[in-house]
C-alpha cells in the first residue's frame, strides 16, 4: 500500500505532464497561428491560416480538457484550489477560447470574415494571455491553509516574473506557430513566416534567459532546489541544450529547410516542460502541496490508470492519423466542409 | 439587490446560465449525429446522391453546433474547479475520475474524428468516412452516457461513503450503475435524438411549404418522421420512469414537481395537480385545479399509492427546494411537449398511412407541416425544463442528502463572479443570436445538389485505395 501511495500520485504526475505538453505543443501552434494571424497583411492569407487549423484545432484543444478533467480526477484538491485561486486568469483564457472557437464557425458563414478573424486571432492572443498569468500564478505559489484551502488575495498571481513567463510564452507560442506554418504552406507565405520565427526565436530566447536568472532571485524555493546536489547538473544542462537547440533552429531556418524547425521548436518545448517539471515536482502547489497531499485515493488513481491511462495509446494512434489524413500544403482552398 | 453580493447565489447564477446555454447544443450533436449516420448509410446503400447530399447539407448545421457545443462546454468544466472548489475537493475520487472518462473516451473521439467527418469527403475512401461519422456520433453519445452518470449519481450517491466530507469509492460498479443512471441516460438519449428529429422535420417542412427541394427534402422529412414513431411515444414512457424514480428517491423534488404541501397517505387514492398557483410563505397552492384520484394512476398505474408520497411541510424550508413554482410549471411544459410531439407525430403517420405524404401531395398538408415548423424549437424547451426539474428540484443538495449547495462554493470575492456573469451573459448573448442568424442562413441558402460525389469523380480521390472504387459501384446516374 505504501508504494502505491507514492507510486500511483508519480505516475499521474507523469500523466498529467504528458497531457500538458501535448496541449501546450499542439494547440500551441493554433494559438500562435492565431497570434500571427493579427499581422497577417491580407484576407486571403488570413483564411490560409484558418484553413490550415481547421480540421486540428478542436482536437488540439481537447487535450486542454483532458488535462482538466484528469486533475480533477487525479488530484482533485490541486484541482480546486488551483483553479480557484486563478479565478481570474482562468475566466480569460475561457473568454478567449469561446472566442476563438466559434470564430472557426461563424466566419465561415459571414460576409464581415474580418470581424470573425479579429475574433480568432484577438480570441488566440487573449487565450495565451490567461495561460501564461495562469502558470506564472502557480510558480509564483499559492497560499493555501493547513487543509490546502486557498487563502490568497484573487489577484495574488499578477506580479513580474508571472507577467514576464506570459510575454515569454506568447513568444513560444509564436515560434511555434510560425514554424508550422513554414511546414504547411508554400510561396510567399511561408517567406513571410521564415521571418516570423526567426524574429520569434530570438525573443524566446530572451524570455527564457531572463526567466532563468529571474526565478531563483525571485523565489526561494527554486533556488534552493535548483543548487542542490544532483539536480543541479541537470540544471546547468538545461540552459547549455537550449542555446543549441536555438542555434540549430536559427541555423536551419536559414537553410530553409521546412520541417525541421517545427521539430527542434518541439525538441525546445520538451527541455522547457523538463525544466519546470523539475522544478515544481514532487509539488503541485511549488513549495506548499505534495502531489501525494492532493493524490485522490489509490482505488481512484487505479481506476483512472486502468480506463484513462490505457487509452492513452489510442487517442495518440487516432490523432496521429488524422494529421496523416491531412498531410501536405495548405492552399487557399475552401473551409465550411464543402 | 443583496445577492449581488452573495457568492453563492452568483455562482448558482453563473452554473445555471452557462448550463443552460450549454445545453441546447449537444442535443443536435448528439441527435443529428445519429441521423448523419443513418443517411450516410442509405447513401452507401442504395448509391443515391440525395442522400449523400443530405449528409453534407445537415453537417453544415452540424459542424455550427459542435463549435458553440465546445466553446461553452469548456467553461463548464472548469467551473467546477473555480466556482465549486469544496465540490471539486469532496467529490474527486468519484465524479472527478468520470469528467477525466468523458474527456479521454468521448471528447477525443469526437474531435479527432470530426474533421475527417466534415473535411474529409475527398481524403477518405467512403469505408472510413462512414467509419468517421459513427465514431463522431458515437463519442456525442457516449458523453450523454458519462455525463448523466456523473449527474445521476449527484442524484443517488452510491458505491461508498463520506469520511470526513470526502466521498471514498469501495464499488466502482455500483457508483457508476447508481440507481438514476439507466433511466435518466435513457431519457436524455431521447430527449436529443427526439428533438433533433423534430429539428430535422420542422426545417424539412419549411422548405416543403415554400417549395424548394420538396423531393429532396420529404426524404429528409420521411426519416425524420419514422424515427419519431419510435422515439416520441418510448419518451413518454422513459419520462414515467423517470417520475417513478424520483417518487421512490427524492421526496423532496417529488413534492415540489407537484405542489405538494400536505403527505399523500399509503394505500388510498391522490389527487393530481393540473395547473396550481404554489405559495411558498404560506406553504399551500392559493389556487389549483385537480383531477381526482389520478396521482397513484399517473405514477403507479393503479388507484391506491404503494408508498405514501410526503408533503414539502414535511420538510424544514431549509431542507427542501425553494422555487416551487418553477419546478412545478417546468415539469409540466415538459410533460406537454412530450405529449404534443406524440400527437403531431401520429396525426402525421395517418396521413402518411393514407397515402397524403407523396412527394406530389406532401405540399397540400399545409397545417400540418405547419405544425412541425412550430415543433422544431420545442424540444429544446423541453430539454431545458427537465433539466430545470432535475437541477432545482435537487435543492438545496447539489449531491442529495450529503452535501448541500451553499457548502459546495468556492470562497471567492462576489465580485469576480458578478463581474464573470456578465461576461457570460453577454458573451452567450452575442453567442446564441449569431447562432440563429448564421443558422438560417445555412438554411435559406439550401443544399449544394453540385458537390462532386466521393468515388466517382474522374481523378481518384487523395489518399485513397483504388481498388475501392470499381466502376460497377458506381450509381446509375454517373454512368450517363
Ligand atoms: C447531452 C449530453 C450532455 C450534457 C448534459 C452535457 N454535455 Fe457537455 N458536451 C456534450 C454533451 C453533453 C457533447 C455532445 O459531447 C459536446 C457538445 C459539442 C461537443 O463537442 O461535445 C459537449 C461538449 C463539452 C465540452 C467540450 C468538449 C470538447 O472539447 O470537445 C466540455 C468540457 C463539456 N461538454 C462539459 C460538460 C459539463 C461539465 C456538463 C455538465 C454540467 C455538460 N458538458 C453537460
Ligand atoms: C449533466 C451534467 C450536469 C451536472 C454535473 C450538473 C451539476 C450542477 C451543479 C454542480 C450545480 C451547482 C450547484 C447547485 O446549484 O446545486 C448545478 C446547478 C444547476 N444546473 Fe446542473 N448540472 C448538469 C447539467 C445541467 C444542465 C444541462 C442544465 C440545464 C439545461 C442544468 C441546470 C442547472 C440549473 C438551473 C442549476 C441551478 C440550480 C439552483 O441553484 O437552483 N444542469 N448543476
Ligand atoms: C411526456 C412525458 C415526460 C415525462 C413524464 C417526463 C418526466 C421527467 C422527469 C420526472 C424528469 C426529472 C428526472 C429527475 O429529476 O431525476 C425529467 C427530466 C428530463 N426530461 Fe423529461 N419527461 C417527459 C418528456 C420529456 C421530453 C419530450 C423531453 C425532451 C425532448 C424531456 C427531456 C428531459 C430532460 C433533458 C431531463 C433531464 C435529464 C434527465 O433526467 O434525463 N422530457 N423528465
Amino acid at each position: 500500500m505504501d508504494t502505491l501511495t507514492y507510486f500511483l500520485p508519480q505516475v499521474w504526475f507523469g500523466i498529467l505532464a504528458l497531457f500538458l505538453f501535448l496541449y501546450v505543443m499542439l494547440d500551441g501552434f493554433d494559438l500562435g497561428v492565431g497570434i500571427l494571424s493579427l499581422t497577417s497583411s491580407s484576407e486571403e492569407r488570413r483564411g490560409i491560416l484558418m484553413t490550415s487549423l481547421s480540421n486540428v484545432w478542436d482536437a488540439n484543444e481537447t487535450w486542454l480538457v483532458l488535462m482538466g478533467g484528469s486533475l480533477f480526477g487525479a488530484f482533485p484538491l490541486a484541482y480546486g484550489t488551483i483553479l480557484s485561486a486563478l479565478y481570474i486568469p482562468i475566466f480569460i483564457m475561457l473568454f478567449g477560447i469561446i472566442f476563438r472557437a466559434v470564430a472557426f464557425e461563424f466566419r465561415e458563414q459571414s460576409n464581415r470574415k474580418f470581424f470573425w478573424n479579429t475574433a480568432f486571432g484577438a480570441g488566440s492572443f487573449v487565450v495565451a494571455t490567461g495561460q501564461g498569468l495562469a502558470l506564472g500564478g502557480v510558480l509564483a505559489g499559492i497560499p493555501v491553509d493547513s487543509a490546502g484551502h486557498f487563502t490568497g488575495s484573487t489577484w495574488g498571481w499578477l506580479n513580474l516574473p508571472s507577467v514576464l513567463v506570459t510575454l515569454t510564452l506568447i513568444q513560444g507560442y509564436v515560434l511555434i506557430g510560425s514554424t508550422y506554418l513554414v511546414w504547411k504552406t508554400e510561396g510567399e507565405l511561408q517567406q513571410t513566416h521564415y521571418r516570423t520565427a526567426k524574429l520569434a526565436a530570438i525573443t524566446t530566447l530572451t524570455g527564457a534567459i531572463l526567466i532563468t536568472i529571474a526565478t531563483p532571485i525571485f523565489y526561494e524555493y527554486a533556488r534552493t532546489r535548483l543548487f542542490q546536489a544532483p539536480q543541479v547538473y541537470i540544471f546547468a544542462a538545461i540552459p547549455v541544450l537550449g542555446i543549441l537547440l536555438i542555434t540549430l533552429l536559427l541555423r536551419s531556418l536559414n537553410r530553409k529547410e521546412e520541417r525541421w524547425p517545427f521539430i527542434l521548436t518541439i525538441l525546445l518545448f520538451l527541455l522547457t516542460f523538463v525544466g519546470l517539471a523539475l522544478v515544481v515536482f514532487p509539488y503541485i502547489i511549488p513549495t506548499k502541496i505534495t502531489i501525494y497531499q492532493a493524490a485522490a485515493d489509490p482505488s481512484a488513481l487505479v481506476f483512472m490508470l486502468i480506463f484513462v491511462g490505457g487509452l492513452i495509446p489510442v487517442m495518440l494512434f487516432y490523432n496521429l492519423y488524422q494529421y496523416i489524413v491531412f498531410r501536405g500544403k495548405v492552399t487557399s482552398g475552401p473551409y465550411g466542409g464543402e | 439587490m443583496h445577492f449581488l453580493s452573495d457568492t453563492v447565489v452568483l455562482s448558482r447564477m453563473q452554473f445555471a446560465l452557462t448550463a443552460i446555454f450549454h445545453m441546447i447544443w449537444p442535443v443536435l450533436t448528439t441527435g443529428l449525429g445519429i441521423y448523419l449516420v443513418l443517411v450516410e448509410a442509405l447513401w452507401l446503400k442504395t448509391r443515391n446522391p440525395d442522400y449523400y447530399y443530405q449528409a453534407r447539407f445537415w453537417s453544415k448545421l452540424y459542424l455550427l453546433n459542435f463549435g458553440i457545443g465546445v466553446a461553452s462546454g469548456i467553461p463548464m468544466e472548469f467551473q467546477f474547479g473555480t466556482n465549486w472548489a469544496p465540490f471539486s475537493e469532496a467529490v474527486g475520487n468519484f465524479f472527478g475520475s468520470i469528467i477525466g472518462f468523458e474527456a479521454s473516451w468521448s471528447f477525443m473521439l469526437e474531435a479527432a474524428f470530426l474533421g475527417i467527418m466534415v473535411f474529409g469527403w475527398e481524403r477518405v475512401n467512403p469505408t472510413i468516412h462512414i467509419v468517421a461519422t459513427i465514431l463522431v456520433a458515437f463519442g456525442a453519445n457516449l458523453s450523454t452516457f458519462w455525463i448523466l452518470t456523473a449527474n445521476s449519481w449527484m442524484q443517488t450517491p452510491a458505491g461508498g461513503q463520506f469520511n470526513d466530507g470526502i466521498f471514498v469509492v469501495n464499488d466502482y460498479f455500483q457508483a457508476i450503475f447508481n440507481p438514476f443512471m439507466a433511466v435518466s441516460v435513457a431519457h436524455m438519449f431521447l430527449a436529443t435524438l427526439e428533438t433533433s428529429l423534430f429539428v430535422i422535420g420542422g426545417i424539412s417542412a419549411w422548405y416543403i411549404i415554400n417549395q424548394r427541394h420538396p423531393a429532396f427534402f420529404s426524404k429528409a422529412f420521411k426519416v425524420a418522421l419514422a424515427t419519431a414513431i419510435a422515439v416520441a411515444p418510448l419518451q413518454i414512457y422513459v419520462g414515467h420512469l423517470s417520475g417513478e424514480q424520483v417518487y421512490h428517491r427524492q421526496p423532496t423534488k417529488m413534492a415540489a414537481m407537484e405542489a405538494l404541501w400536505e403527505t399523500q397517505p399509503a394505500g388510498a387514492p391522490a389527487d393530481w395537480s393540473l395547473v396550481a398557483l404554489p405559495n411558498t410563505q404560506a406553504e399551500k397552492n392559493d389556487w389549483e385545479i385537480k383531477v381526482p384520484n389520478a396521482l397513484g394512476l399517473i405514477l403507479e398505474f393503479k388507484l391506491n399509492l404503494s408508498e405514501s408520497v410526503q408533503g414539502l411541510k414535511e420538510y424544514a424550508p431549509s431542507d427542501r427546494p425553494g422555487m416551487v413554482g418553477l419546478i412545478y410549471y417546468s415539469f409540466r411544459t415538459m410533460i406537454a411537449i412530450g405529449f404534443f410531439l406524440a400527437g403531431l407525430m401520429l396525426l402525421t403517420t395517418l396521413q402518411w398511412l393514407r397515402g397524403k405524404l407523396s412527394p406530389e401531395t406532401i405540399a397540400s398538408q399545409r397545417w400540418l407541416l405547419r405544425g412541425w415548423i412550430f415543433s422544431a424549437p420545442l424540444g429544446y424547451i423541453a430539454v431545458e425544463s427537465g433539466w430545470i426539474v432535475r437541477c432545482v428540484g435537487r435543492q438545496p443538495w447539489v449531491v442529495y442528502g450529503q452535501i448541500r449547495t451553499a457548502d459546495a462554493v468556492s470562497n471567492l470575492p462576489p465580485g469576480n463572479v458578478l463581474t464573470t456573469l456578465i461576461g457570460f451573459a453577454t458573451t452567450y448573448t452575442v453567442l446564441f443570436i449569431g447562432a440563429l442568424y448564421f443558422g438560417s442562413r445555412i438554411i435559406r441558402r439550401g443544399p449544394r445538389l453540385d458537390l462532386p460525389i466521393p468515388g466517382i469523380e474522374d481523378k481518384p480521390a487523395v489518399n485513397t485505395e483504388p481498388g475501392k472504387f470499381t466502376p460497377d459501384e458506381r450509381p446509375v446516374e454517373a454512368q450517363q
